[in-house]
């Protein structure tokens, strides 16, 4: 999986271009342009029914249909892994429907679509990160009604964020909120960075890359342009932190990074491994080794 | 009608648009969205093999082309609604229908900074939906990275220079109201001989003195 896969393009016989209508996409592509001139605020869209269920990424997949070109270089991951079954799902709907070159490897990405993790490499300005979310609204669970979160976020109304932050500590003794970890996007905008690991907060803000947003079935577009300022809510007494691990990858070795959790047995043994699948590959490849892993130079050496 | 031939039909056929539909529109989008991206940076756009009719620029009649379609209301500058051709043009590629009145307008084409009216008549959009907003798109002689205003804001890492010529009257002093207005406002497509540039409403403008 580490090298670039060649694709076959099929897409004048049987698709359009990127499967979607040029109608649909013009819809898109000027959602996304609203969604980049206020950054974090959520532009509804016309979204398309797409030949996969929702929950699947409809909406990164919509997003990333307006964006791709036949030059574009694709890299899909899932949960920060190129070989899982939505990344693979998902890549192989656009090779068939575009024929573009797809990557397993970040650098070489121009469009990276994920599902719920940001690339440990720290991305560079002429690349594109599209989200899958699946509930945009952060304020949902707090208030039901569209019409009260929209009134909401046009009055800059969030203290009942802080308030459920709030109780978190009351009844934790900590913010123990770990996944969709709210931000406030260049002091306006509350938005959810989509179910991330908040490990992963700290890299949006000032990320160099344009960070685009698609929610399929509730219909919402939203961007960070590059370079804009994101901050994680919290207190002055409790203030934001991000996850550690107590272990390096068992793999790898590397350190401070997001790590999965890996049952081995029936005994309670486990190990934790990078959840950045290509990212562990390159450390590899690099003649890095973690406390359960072999090294493949070595390995290579001993034949 | 019997007096009609084939030739003078053709004769009187809008001239052709995008001659890649698909992937020249695809080409003007990543151009249009990096310009809001990265505010107040030139972007190049391939070469399109465009020829509208006058005085529309082939970068201008590329937005157009890209992001216009029968959802869009389309506000004309006086000049450009005068020309019947340049109305069956638009009309013929996009079915944009035409507004009077700039407010209504989701794009306004605008050929000649100087029949710019008051950005403050087109819509602005609402609190709870400022997406609802114009889009202006203006055409422009010459966009330069450098010697002009000062833009701050997402988008930027810490400033970027920028200029454009001509300017319409109190332009950049109206675009500073304009930002005034956030999350409100109108965003600027500019609109070069073969290059865009963008200003939407979160960017903060200085440096008008020099």
């Amino acid at each position: 999986m580490t090298e670039r896969v060649e694709t076959q393009g099929i897409s004048g016989e049987h698709y359009n271009f990127a499967y979607l209508d040029e109608q649909t996409k013009r819809m898109i592509r000027r959602t996304i342009l609203k969604g980049i001139a206020v950054p974090g605020y959520q532009v509804p869209f016309a979204a398309r029914e797409m030949p996969m269920p929702y929950g699947w990424g409809t909406g990164g997949v919509q997003v990333t249909a307006a964006v791709i070109g036949k030059n574009d270089c694709l890299k899909m991951i899932d949960q920060g892994s190129d070989d899982t079954t939505n990344a693979v799902a998902l890549r192989n709907f656009f090779v068939e429907t575009t024929g573009v070159d797809t990557t397993t490897k970040t650098k070489d990405a121009s469009i990276i679509q994920t599902r719920h993790r940001i690339p440990e490499e720290t991305l560079t300005k002429d690349q594109v990160l599209v989200y899958q979310v699946p509930i945009p609204e952060p304020l949902r669970f707090l208030e039901p009604r569209e019409t009260e979160t929209r009134k909401m976020h046009a009055l800059e109304e969030y203290g009942l964020m802080h308030v459920k932050l709030y109780e978190d500590i009351a009844k934790f003794g900590h913010i123990a909120t770990a996944y969709a970890y709210p931000v406030m996007v260049q002091d306006r905008y509350v938005m959810d960075p989509s179910p991330t690991p908040k490990f992963d907060n700290p890299k949006m803000d000032q990320m160099e890359a344009l960070q685009l947003f698609g929610a399929g079935r509730e219909k919402r577009i939203y961007a960070i342009p590059p370079h804009t300022k994101v901050v994680s809510l919290d207190f002055e007494d409790h203030p934001f932190e991000v996850t550690k691990f107590e272990q390096p990858c068992a793999i790898c070795g590397a350190e401070e990074v997001y790590l999965d959790e890996v049952i081995l047995d029936d005994d309670g043994n486990r190990m934790f491994v990078c959840s950045d699948s290509d990212f562990c590959e390159e450390r590899r490849d690099a003649g890095h080794v973690g406390h359960l892993g072999t090294n493949p130079l070595e390995a290579e050496g001993n034949d | 009608m019997s007096t009609q031939t084939a030739s003078s039909i053709f004769a009187k056929a809008p001239a052709p648009g995008l001659a890649d539909p698909v992937h020249d529109a695809q080409s003007v989008f990543r151009s249009a969205m990096n310009a809001l991206a990265q505010p107040g940076t030139v972007q190049q756009l391939d070469d399109l093999k465009l020829n509208p009719p006058a005085p529309l620029s082939i970068a201008a009649t590329a937005l157009v082309l890209t992001l216009c379609d029968y959802d869009t209301p389309l506000w004309l500058d006086p000049a450009l609604a005068a020309s019947e051709t340049v109305k069956n043009y638009i009309r013929f590629h996009t079915a944009a229908p035409f507004v009077e009145s700039p407010a209504e307008a989701a794009f306004a084409l605008v050929s000649d900074a100087k029949l710019l009216p008051a950005v403050a008549s087109f819509s602005a959009g609402t609190a709870e939906y400022p997406d609802r907003s114009t889009t202006i798109i203006l055409m422009v002689d010459e966009l330069t990275e450098d010697d002009g205003i000062t833009l701050k804001g997402p988008g930027i890492k810490t400033e970027q220079q920028f200029n454009v010529a001509p300017t319409p009257a109190m332009f950049w002093q109206q675009m500073q109201d304009n930002s005034a207005l956030y999350p409100l406002g109108i965003d600027v497509i500019f609109a070069g001989a073969n290059q865009v540039a963008g200003l939407p409403r979160s960017i903060k403008i200085t440096g008008l003195e020099a």
